[in-house]
């Protein structure tokens, strides 16, 4: 039995979905529970047919919410579980990881945002954000992941369990549909072959020694009676993340040191920002580009120092202002114009943003 | 001066939360204590999951020296289920109310039952939701009286009372344990939950045990008239017994593969 699903680094030309699936392998995921649902059904495919050989585990449950629930067990039981979903299964995921939330369990959720609101479509979006990042009833203490390309799709899919194991927030890779479906190169890798040592997982129950003699019994809950017990409990949760903030927030930039425009942008978006930017600069437009890796945490303070600096921003995403409420959440009290290019549920080329520009006269 | 004798405590009851934090008359601390028997007996108490859910089951939280979950409503078995998918080793129990059964969490029970799920359910059936303050429950009986159904259940409006284990027992394949049981015949109600518990440990299949139990405060019934409910009304919809048993002769109405065996 093969134990290791990548030995080294490996070239490969495949789906996003293919990478999310290989990733989980080399991460050393122990079980996937989930649903079908488009556009994230060949997670499930390309783990199915790979699990068996590397013995991991499978489950495919009656909805969202079971295997929301069933991915909280498997974190419980002391292993790297994870789940993938989409628009309305994102949905009902998101009361499975409420109580992750609350109970401050390791879950991986890897979202490939279709059409929304309701059904809408299969396709693509970015109308997950809000969803992903604040979900269901809590403070959002939760850690997303933007990635832009499948390189990163598969370096941010390895890094969600470990973010998730290490700091005991519920961790989302938020991807889109393209990103699904398209194929392009990406390097493959033994996370180990790069120094990354993936984060020891800890069972919460199940743990050796018989409970009340030999040790306390594990009580996990997610309820109390007054309103000082949950206060207490999650202004230590709330403390923590923003203590651990500051080593999650992540961010990519180009071209920013003399922009008099910032266009930000995040995912597969901020591939067709950084192409516009690069367009401008080649006819003398002093255009820079800001991309925020970590939505939850937000890159705000690096955000605001560079904005600070520029004439214009520009809010690119295909969603109707979603990213562009949290940029101007975290730049409150900041002159500089904010203009947004939204276009929900659609994709944006580097030609659109160009153009916008222009009829904007944003440059 | 003599200590009157203390009643016996199962072995896995965690005193330091007892006396337990239920109404007087509540059935719960006996099905507890039925299951605490039968966790005892078969000496299991290192690696058994205690799974709770929402309504007045989360109160059982701390309640024993088992590593122990409290979920959301209607999710105790999802979350069991992952654990066990995750842990074969353990032994699972999900103990909810009949409103986390039949009514939000009706699917999970519907699914679990179809794959044999190697888990020991356990249903505490007192006809209404309790720790809400006593609305209509999916097994609330014909003309009963509760605060959504405040001149008495109309069967022609709302529908007759759910039958968990004939639900169960009709969709779960072979292997599977199910049962009815009532706090008024503890014996019985320990025996049936050793015999589920047993279900898992011996890899057969899916464990469900519905108990009979009791709701004084929300029926506003004295201990006689508690009594009279359970022994008389609710047995007279609610037949106690076992429904299936792994020993049942092949019945011919399910392809006979045992769970995990492809």
């Amino acid at each position: 039995m093969a134990t290791r699903p990548v030995t080294g680094e490996q070239r490969a030309f495949m789906t996003g979905n293919e990478v999310v699936a290989w990733a989980a392998l080399a991460a050393g995921a122990d079980i996937m529970y989930g649903y079908p649902i488009t556009p994230q059904n060949e997670i499930m495919h390309y783990w199915t047919r790979m699990a068996s050989k590397y013995e991991r585990g499978f489950l495919q449950t009656e909805d969202e919410i079971a295997a929301g629930f069933a991915t909280v067990g498997g974190v419980l039981a002391g292993k790297r579980a994870f789940t993938a979903t989409a628009g309305p299964g994102n949905v009902l995921m998101q009361e499975a990881m409420a109580m992750a939330e609350m109970m401050r369990l390791p879950t991986v959720v890897v979202v490939t945002q279709r059409g929304g609101p309701s059904t809408a479509t299969v396709i693509y979006s970015q109308q997950e954000l809000n969803l992903t990042c604040f979900g269901g009833n809590g403070e959002g203490l939760r850690i997303v992941y933007s990635p832009s390309s499948h390189d990163e799709l598969f370096l941010y899919t390895i890094k969600a369990f470990n973010s998730a194991w290490k700091y005991r927030f519920p961790t989302f890779v938020l991807g889109d549909g393209y990103q699904s479906k398209m194929r392009e190169p990406v390097t493959i890798f033994d996370p180990e072959a790069r120094g990354i040592t993936m984060e020891p997982c800890r069972p919460m129950v199940g743990l050796p020694g018989l409970p009340g003699e030999e040790r306390d019994p594990a009580h996990l809950r997610n309820t109390y009676n007054l309103e000082d017990e949950l206060y207490e409990v999650l202004m230590t949760a709330i403390k923590e993340y923003e203590a651990i903030a500051p080593q999650v927030v992540e961010w990519d930039t180009y071209a920013v040191d003399d922009a008099e425009l910032l266009i930000i942008a995040h995912g597969v978006v901020s591939r067709a920002a950084r192409a516009a930017v690069v367009s401008l600069r080649e006819r003398g437009f002093k255009a820079g580009y800001f991309r925020p890796v970590t939505l939850r945490p937000f890159p705000a303070e690096t955000l605001r120092t560079l904005a600070a600096r520029a004439r214009n921003l520009m809010v690119v995403e295909s969603a109707y202002g979603q990213l562009k409420r949290q940029v101007q959440a975290g730049l409150y009290g900041l002159e500089t114009p904010v203009t947004g290019y939204l276009r929900p549920g659609m994709g944006i080329t580097p030609e659109e943003i160009v153009e916008f520009v222009h009829a904007k006269e944003l440059i | 001066m003599a200590i009157a004798a203390q009643p016996q405590m199962p072995r896995v009851w965690r005193a330091e939360t007892k006396p337990h934090k239920f109404c007087p008359g509540c059935g719960h601390g006996i099905v507890l204590k039925a299951l605490g028997e039968a966790i005892d007996a078969l000496d299991i108490q290192e690696r058994t999951i205690f799974g709770c859910d929402i309504g007045c089951s989360l109160l059982s939280w701390d309640f024993f020296n088992l590593d122990t979950v409290q979920t959301h409503h209607g999710r105790t078995t999802p979350v069991l289920v992952g654990i066990k998918r995750a842990r074969p080793e353990l032994v699972v129990v999900s103990y909810m109310g009949d409103g986390g059964a039949y009514a939000i969490g009706a699917q999970h029970l519907v699914s679990s039952a179809s794959r044999n799920d190697l888990v020991t359910i356990i249903v505490v059936n007192n006809t209404v939701y309790a720790m809400t303050g006593g609305q209509m429950a999916p097994t609330t009986l014909p003309g009963q009286k509760t605060e959504t159904t405040p001149y008495g259940r109309d069967a022609r409006l709302t529908g007759r009372p759910i039958l968990g284990p004939e639900l169960v027992a009709a969709i779960a394949p072979p292997g599977a344990y199910v049962a009815r049981g009532s706090i008024a015949n503890i014996v019985q109600l320990k025996n049936f939950i050793q015999k589920g518990l047993q279900n898992q440990l011996e890899g057969r299949g899916i464990a469900f045990i519905e108990a009979l139990s009791s709701c004084p405060t929300n029926w506003h019934t004295n201990a006689a008239a508690t009594w009279r409910f359970v022994e008389k009304e609710m047995t007279a919809y609610f037949p106690v017994g076992e429904l299936r048993t792994p020993e049942e002769k092949p019945s011919g109405r399910f392809q006979e593969v045992p769970p995990y065996e492809s």
